[in-house]
């Protein structure tokens, strides 16, 4: 029996979540928040610890960038590609579910 | 020294030697420590928080089978009260009932499972563990119904090289995130069995194609992490990122190494924790201190652009077969004697045979090699 799962893509309605193998976590001796992963650890910088922050499986994809462009008094379509490029890359390497 | 030491960020804890399994590829050494020799729940609880202190975020408990320790329950939840990512490395046999349950209870973060083979046969046999395959199977789905996070490990050599379509499907099929397709480093058993477990040089090839592929068509459902065969490499593997950058591990009877084959360079003495802090052992160990950052380096390392990629590659396989733990890693084709890894590899020596025959293992057990007194 093979399970049926297809690559999720990134749209304005998807609201993405951390799955419970990936945390973000502060770490006390580099002074760093650091995102744990079964094999591997991320120092993610500060745009995309804000996007990670915000995957919260609550908030969608369109609200998430609009709440970033007003943050950060940006171009809300630059943002959107941004996003959209940041999180359809965490969730092909299933650190982000959408 | 004059390069900074920095903080280590994974261990890796062999919490025992004992195994209900008997894999010749076995990356332990050759002289396992009895039960007698572990240390106790306090001492590796102890060890833990040192860990963390020192900036350790994630530890992989393996063996032998982690899972004999009884107390592995209470291991996981000091683990997790401090933070620490925890990941179990088990061949999933006899796991009592309710078990993975306390596990998921006391914190753990993520199930790596092993299989020997993606075939029924190849798993029991290589094991050497009539119906091991089975209650692996088994394993991984309380796992996933305990809501684990799963990773599939497939140890790859000559036995299951033309199983890796099969490992795709059993990890797909297993519900699993992750799948680790690793060709076997020759280490411990594994170098004892290594002519009977080495591959061919065209199924190495066709193995490559097979996950790069895969890689690609299965992005976003399930990652592939790929750990290529040294032997038929150009270049060498930074192994464990570096010897004693940032990782470490310690052995059932808390000695620390840098590296599993660490033991089998004989001018290194290792510090036990116990006797000796973990910061201490991290700073001040001269066996960690002697092949740290690129100053112990000779050429062709010393000047070579890749010295802070690979760091020289692997110590102990410099040590194995150049007979120098000082030498460049003979993975790497700037290496004098590159050439003997093609050698040992079989491509020169070795005439074919089928990936069948029935080759004689010296299964891993306790006590068949003496232990170091």
């Amino acid at each position: 029996m093979m399970a049926l799962r297809e690559r999720a893509l990134v749209s304005l309605q998807s609201v993405p979540s951390l799955p419970k193998h990936v945390r973000i976590q502060y770490d006390a001796v580099r002074q760093a928040f650091a995102v744990l992963s079964p094999e591997k650890i991320f120092w993610p910088n500060e745009i995309s610890l804000d996007i990670l922050r915000r995957c919260d499986g609550q908030s969608t994809v369109d609200h998430i960038i609009a709440d970033l462009a007003s943050d950060y008094e940006a171009d809300r379509k630059e943002v959107a590609a941004d996003v959209i490029a940041f999180l359809q890359e965490w969730s092909d390497k299933l650190l982000v579910r959408l | 020294m004059s390069e900074p030491i920095l903080p280590p960020i994974g261990m890796l804890a062999e919490l025992t030697h004992r195994c209900p399994l008997q894999c010749p590829y076995c990356s332990n050494p050759l002289e396992l420590l009895k039960a007698n020799r572990e240390l106790d729940t306090q001492t590796w609880l102890d060890l833990f928080s040192q860990a963390a202190d020192l900036g350790v975020l994630q530890v992989h408990l393996s063996g032998g089978e982690p899972t004999l320790r009884r107390d592995l329950e209470q291991l996981i939840a000091g683990l997790s009260a401090r933070g620490v990512y925890t990941n179990l490395i088990t061949a999933g046999i006899n796991i009592a009932e309710r078990r993975i349950e306390a596990f998921v209870q006391a914190g753990l973060d993520h199930l790596q499972l092993s299989f020997q083979g993606a075939r029924q046969a190849t798993t029991d046999r290589m094991g050497n563990h009539s119906g091991s395959h089975e209650k692996k199977l088994e394993t991984a789905r309380r796992a996933r119904a305990a809501g684990l996070p799963l990773t599939i490990n497939a140890p790859i050599y000559r036995h299951n090289i033309e199983e890796v379509p099969e490992f795709i499907d059993l990890a797909l099929s297993l519900g699993a995130e992750r799948l680790e397709i690793a060709n076997v480093q020759y280490a411990g058993w594994a170098l004892a069995n290594r002519n009977a477990l080495m591959p061919e040089r065209a199924a190495v090839d066709r193995q490559m194609e097979i996950v790069a592929a895969a890689q690609e068509r299965l992005a976003g459902i399930i990652n592939i992490d790929f750990v290529p065969p040294d032997y038929f490499a150009v270049y060498p593997k930074p192994c464990m990122g570096g010897w004693a950058r940032d990782a470490f591990m310690v052995t059932p009877d808390g000695t620390v190494l840098p590296c599993h084959a660490a033991q089998t360079i004989p001018s290194l003495r290792f510090e036990r924790f116990g006797p000796n802090s973990l910061a201490e052992i991290w700073t001040d160990s001269a066996a960690l201190n002697a092949f740290r950052g690129t100053k112990w380096m000779q050429e062709p390392c010393r000047s070579c652009e890749r010295r802070e990629l690979d760091w020289g590659g692997c110590r102990c396989q410099a040590m194995t077969i150049a007979g120098d733990a000082a030498a460049t890693d003979p993975v790497c084709i700037k290496s004098p004697i590159h050439a003997r890894m093609a050698m040992l590899s079989g491509e020169t020596g070795r005439t074919a045979k089928p990936a069948s025959a029935d080759e004689a293992f010296i299964h891993r057990q306790i006590g068949i090699m003496t232990e170091r007194a």
